[in-house]
């Protein structure tokens, strides 16, 4: 019976994701948005139930093959599921948010002519997200990676007569296939040490894969175990958008803002998040692996907060938040603290999807403005917009009580308690990130709702709230933004919720640390404000005030005076002028060359025609010695007499 | 089972494209009709061959043997087995599409246009179906007959230089493959295949044997550095031609490593191994390269053509490089078999880009990428397709195009791990040079009026393009039933090739 539950989940938003592609002339644009309603709503029930199921009513863990996909040599390649406290955790997420996006969507692409496909598309996502977090094995996992990237792709390129949005879904998908290849190595190398692809057998046997080592270069053998996690992790890297490997996460704001909520804020670009919290027993047994995701994820989580400083476009700077605090994610996993991780995971699906949404709504109003510059004192016109996007920032920069409060603040405190390589160097980017944080969030809400309204007055003039199936959803993210922290942390971090699921070696355990002095949220409430994080939040948001409320004039005249700083932070730190000019600049000149020396010149100019035209030379040589003419013949019988008689002459 | 369905399947669409030809081009509607009918009745009878095929023997399978040329030991003899199966299947279901999709385009000559494509069909069963190594190179040569009149006659402006160049190109390998069957047959006394894979043969006789098979075998994948001559082919190849081309033709160069090399050469086979390796590899980065460059649709596809064929004949030898590196042989059937599964999912991936690109040539008589953009605002159905296939080609799982390279990445790990980055590549250099052709002609704003004056795919075309659509994604769902048939056969093939000759 649990079987076609299981089965069901996935299953019901394909269908009508099918539906509303291939029919959506026929079932017209109310068909599309009920079919895929419908089938989503049935996705987050059915999910619903699995997780009282699991969290409540302690049923056993599910693992087991739906299908075999293929056998060779041995190897079994399977669809199967795992349900544990984990999946369905994600599912629940997924769905969740999923379904507040697609309710979202009724209003705000009510006037596009791509409404089905829309619709479609993100229905299908929800399917290739459920494929990905249900996986039992690395290929079902490598699948429903792949597909939400394409659908990623197809809704980045969504509306495809924009250059930029063209443009944009090409580098994502190109990007993410950097990644990509090393998630696949690292699954080539568990293939190859353990025979299989299912993560049971890879767990089992991870203490075994330890005692081999690699020589990838001449002299200095790898730990099996490292290549296989860092390889694993580079794939993480792609999707969670990780420096190097994040920008085409900024870029994806081409897409319309739903997808930027559900897709690249709440679920697919936690995927590589949720993959290394998955992997844990094998990350565990690597100590270098696990430094480098600390490493990596701190310098997402710094650097990428300073470029929200500076950008003007609201989704633009929700899109440096997102990679900042998927950074915070990373440097939880790369502390061991994975239960903090996917913590952070759950509660930023909420408040950022909120914060999306209520950029989107604002874009809305606005009639497709997303420059803060020409915004201003919205609250007045958008109160729900206002106050529900107001709740989403508090919880992003933690105000205390509020969910990212106490995520961000478990997430810091394990990464005091580490003693890992490259954790002091963490440790001062996620605190002085909690500053960063806190100054681009309401520079934001400053920019957007308070202060002068800066929109021109035919704008202004239309300005009202948006109808209630965007706000509906705004409320309904706001709601666990707001509650959710205080009544899952204890269970959730402190309480075993992962037992059994998620593996920490005991000298790792920052999080079994912390929680033999957890009573409960609201001491833990208490002791924040003896920590310097709060204060620097607060600091923060002052800082914004000051700057964008009470003195308007003074951060352009700060501008003037930064210019080289500015220059890097606005040119991104040059990644995108590396990519687009050596490496993909690189890649065409080196395929010219090729093309050009290689192939049409060496091979066939030289090798095949000039082999033909050798042969036409030669023959035209010899056809010389064949004129036809009887006096050429007879006047070469007689030199060739004359030799031979002056040879014999000679020799007599 | 005494029917002989191997000669029916062989000789039937051989003969039909005789008559059709007979019935002559002013009839051309009768003989499209003709011509479609002899097509479906062979795919028809290729059916019973998949469902009477034992998937747990490696034996040939409906063996039909008769007298042919007593004097040089030579017999009539036909026989499948998992290697084979496939192939001939694949090339019945191909010859249909390419039937219907040449329907009302081809105006000059249209009786003889689908003759020859029928007479190639036989001819090209013929190939996979024969178990006697002169029969097999007969049937290997007639098949370029036609090919060089599709191409010579209704190829493109430079059809007469691309033509010659690809029977040249190709004759010259099979030259060198016939002095060596010859010499096999001075050694056996027989020209039976089964007989020639049994011959001991020392390592220098092996090396030899295997360069001569090598020169016809690689020119046909083709690897590089003898590719050239396939992008000129099919630039110059009506879209028919570029179908099978890509689909079937190919394929005959990696059958013959799988046919002829690995078994009767092993030794040598392991020697040089580190050369097709290589060779494999290089083309999956440089040839890469080099279709991202292109600025001719068709030559894009050829290119890409190439470096997806790196992985068949990779996957055919890296058993060697994973035996020397492990010491035992787990891993090789993977990779075997991820080359058959690659040869037959690019046959049917590349022949629906073909026939992509000739939707869009039969509409806009140019091939130049510049040439469009914004197809997608006038042909939305077509546009879905195109991105189909060229997420297909890009190896996006849960199509065919990832099953293959998975299998012979996974595989190429065992034996080096820098084997399994280089292969790899294709996941970035394949998404690169296919998304960049798909934006540059399918996404944006409309580019230019002729583009605005598109029209989308008509019923003909649809049908076409959703019969690839579905084989691409069933093999890409469940891809278990292909390779289960295969197994046994790649098996023994993989013991023929561990065990020396010397």
């Amino acid at each position: 019976m649990m079987e076609q539950v299981y089965l069901a989940i996935p299953l019901a938003p394909l269908v009508a994701a099918l539906l509303a592609g291939l029919a959506g002339k026929w079932i017209g644009r109310t068909g599309a948005h009920v079919v895929t309603i419908v089938g989503v709503a049935m996705a987050l029930v059915l999910s619903l139930f699995v997780f009282k199921g699991q969290v409540f009513d302690g049923s056993p863990r599910y693992n087991a093959t739906v299908y075999t996909w293929l056998v060779s040599d041995g190897l079994s390649m399977q669809v199967g599921f795992l349900i544990d406290h984990l999946t369905a955790l994600m599912m629940v997420v997924v769905t969740f948010v999923s379904l507040m996006v697609h309710i979202y969507t009724i209003g705000y692409m009510h006037d596009d002519p791509g409404y089905q496909r829309f619709f479609s598309y993100i229905s299908l996502f929800t399917f290739a997200m459920l494929m990905l977090v249900m996986s039992n094995n690395f290929l079902q996992l490598f699948f429903g990676w792949e597909a939400v990237g394409l659908v990623s792709y197809l809704l980045i390129g969504f509306w495809f007569t924009r250059p930029s949005a063209i443009f944009a879904n090409m580098k994502a998908f190109l990007v993410n296939r950097v990644g990509d290849l090393g998630f696949l190595l690292g699954i080539a190398g568990v293939v190859y040490y353990t025979g299989s692809l299912a993560y049971s057998d890879a767990f089992q046997a991870a203490p075994e894969i330890v005692k081999h080592s690699m020589v990838l270069l001449n002299g200095y053998a790898w730990n099996a175990m490292t290549v296989i996690c860092i390889c694993l992790f580079i794939g993480a890297m792609g999707k969670s958008a990780q420096v190097p490997l994040h920008v085409w996460l900024p870029d994806s704001m081409e897409g319309p803002t739903p997808i930027s909520a559900l897709i690249h804020a709440a679920t697919m670009v936690t995927a590589g998040i949720f993959m290394v919290a998955r992997m844990s027993p094998l990350f565990e047994l690597s100590p270098t692996a696990l430094s480098v995701v600390l490493v990596i994820g701190a310098t997402t989580a710094l650097f990428m907060g300073f470029l929200g400083m500076v950008a003007n476009d609201i989704k633009r700077v929700v899109a440096y938040s997102t990679l900042s605090q998927l950074g915070y994610m990373t440097v939880a996993l790369g502390v061991s603290a994975y239960s903090a991780a996917i913590f952070h995971l759950m509660t930023h699906a909420f408040f950022k999807a909120l914060l999306f949404l209520g950029a989107g709504s604002v874009i809305v109003a606005m009639h497709h403005e997303q420059d803060m510059r020409r915004m201003g004192g919205l609250r007045k016109y958008l109160p729900i917009t206002y106050v529900t996007s107001l709740l989403g920032a508090l919880a992003l920069i933690g105000f205390p009580g509020f969910s990212g409060f106490f995520s961000k603040d478990a997430l810091i405190e394990a990464v005091g308690e580490s003693h890992a390589i490259g954790a002091g160097y963490a440790q001062v980017c996620v605190t002085a990130g909690v500053f960063i944080t806190a100054f681009y969030t309401f520079r934001m809400i400053f920019m957007t709702f308070h202060g002068k309204e800066r929109m021109d007055e035919h704008t202004r003039a239309h300005l009202h709230e948006s109808p209630w199936v965007v706000t509906l959803p705004l409320i309904l993210l706001a709601i666990p933004s707001v509650l959710v922290g205080w009544f899952t942390v204890g269970p959730v971090l402190f309480g075993g919720f992962f037992d059994g699921v998620i593996t920490v070696a005991p000298s790792h355990d920052v999080l079994g640390h912390l929680g033999r002095s957890f009573e409960g949220p609201w001491p833990f409430l208490c002791e924040a404000f003896r920590a310097p994080t709060l204060y620097l939040a607060a600091a923060g948001v002052a800082l914004a005030w000051f700057l964008y409320l009470k003195r308007p004039e003074l951060p352009e005249k700060i501008t003037a005076r930064l210019g080289p700083i500015l220059a890097v932070l606005e040119h991104k730190y040059g990644f995108d002028w590396f990519n687009q000019q050596v490496l993909a600049g690189g890649s065409r000149l080196l395929g010219y060359g090729f093309w050009r020396i290689g192939d049409e010149w060496l091979i066939d100019g030289t090798l095949v025609n000039g082999s033909a035209k050798t042969v036409g030379w030669l023959a035209g040589v010899a056809r010389r010695f064949q004129s036809g003419y009887l006096y050429h013949y007879a006047f070469v019988m007689i030199i060739g007499l004359a030799g031979v008689l002056a040879w014999f002459l000679w020799q007599a | 089972m005494n029917f002989p369905f191997l000669s029916a399947l062989t000789w039937f669409p051989v003969f039909g494209g005789v008559l059709v030809m007979c019935l002559g081009d002013r009839r051309a509607t009768q003989a499209r009709w003709l011509a479609l009918c002899i097509a479906v009745i062979t795919l028809m009878a290729s059916v019973p061959l998949y469902l009477g095929f034992d998937t747990h023997s490696a034996a040939l399978q409906f063996n039909e043997q008769l007298a042919w040329i007593p004097g040089l030991h030579s017999t009539y003899h036909l026989g499948v087995d998992g290697i084979s199966l496939p192939l001939i299947l694949l090339t019945t279901f191909s010859t249909i599409l390419v039937l219907i999709a040449g329907w009302t385009r081809i105006e000059k000559r249209p009786a003889q246009y689908v003759a020859a494509f029928l007479i190639m069909e036989g001819l090209m069963i013929g190939v996979f179906a024969a178990a006697d190594a002169l029969l097999f190179y007969v049937f290997w040569e007639a098949m370029l007959l036609p090919m060089f009149i599709i191409i010579g006659v209704w190829g493109g402006a430079r059809r007469v230089y691309a033509t010659l160049k690809f029977f040249l190109y190709t004759f010259l390998g099979s030259v060198l493959m016939l002095v060596a069957l010859i010499y096999l047959y001075l050694k056996s006394g027989s020209y039976d295949l089964a007989a020639l894979v049994q011959l001991p043969l020392g390592l220098q006789q092996q090396t030899l044997i295997f360069l001569a098979f090598f020169a016809a075998f690689a020119v046909k994948v083709p690897m590089v550095p003898v590719h050239t001559w396939l992008p000129d082919a099919h630039v110059e190849a009506p879209t028919g031609g570029s179908v099978i081309l890509a689909a079937i033709m190919l394929k005959m160069g990696g059958y013959g490593f799988l046919r002829f090399s690995l078994p009767i050469t092993p030794d040598a086979s392991r020697e040089l191994a580190w050369l097709v390796i290589g060779l494999s590899l290089v083309a999956v980065v440089y040839i890469g390269l080099v279709a991202l460059v292109q600025r001719d649709m068709k030559k894009l596809i050829a290119y890409s053509s190439i470096a997806h064929m790196g992985f068949v004949t990779l996957g055919c030898f890296l058993a060697f490089s994973i035996v020397a590196a492990t010491g035992h042989a787990l891993g090789a059937t993977l990779a075997l078999s991820g080359a058959m599964v690659q040869m037959i999912s690019h046959g049917l991936v590349s022949g629906a880009l073909f026939l992509c690109v000739g939707v869009l040539y039969d509409r806009m008589h140019t091939r130049d990428i510049a040439a469009y953009g914004g197809v997608v605002n006038t042909m939305p159905i077509f546009s879905a397709f195109m991105v189909l296939f060229g997420m297909a080609n890009a190896g996006l799982p849960g199509t065919s195009g990832f099953v293959g390279e998975f299998m012979v990445v996974l595989a190429a790990f065992h034996a080096n791990f820098w084997f399994a980055l280089v292969a790899g590549m294709t996941l970035i250099l394949g998404a690169a040079y296919t998304l960049w052709l798909i934006k540059r002609v399918v996404f944006g704003a409309v580019a230019n009026d002729q583009v605005a004056a598109l029209s989308d795919v008509n019923g003909r075309e649809f049908f076409v393009l959703a019969v690839s659509a579905v084989a691409v994604l069933a093999l890409g769902i469940y891809p278990r039933p292909l390779t289960e048939l295969m197994e046994p056969t790649l098996r023994h093939l993989l013991s023929l090739m561990m065990i020396s000759k010397l």
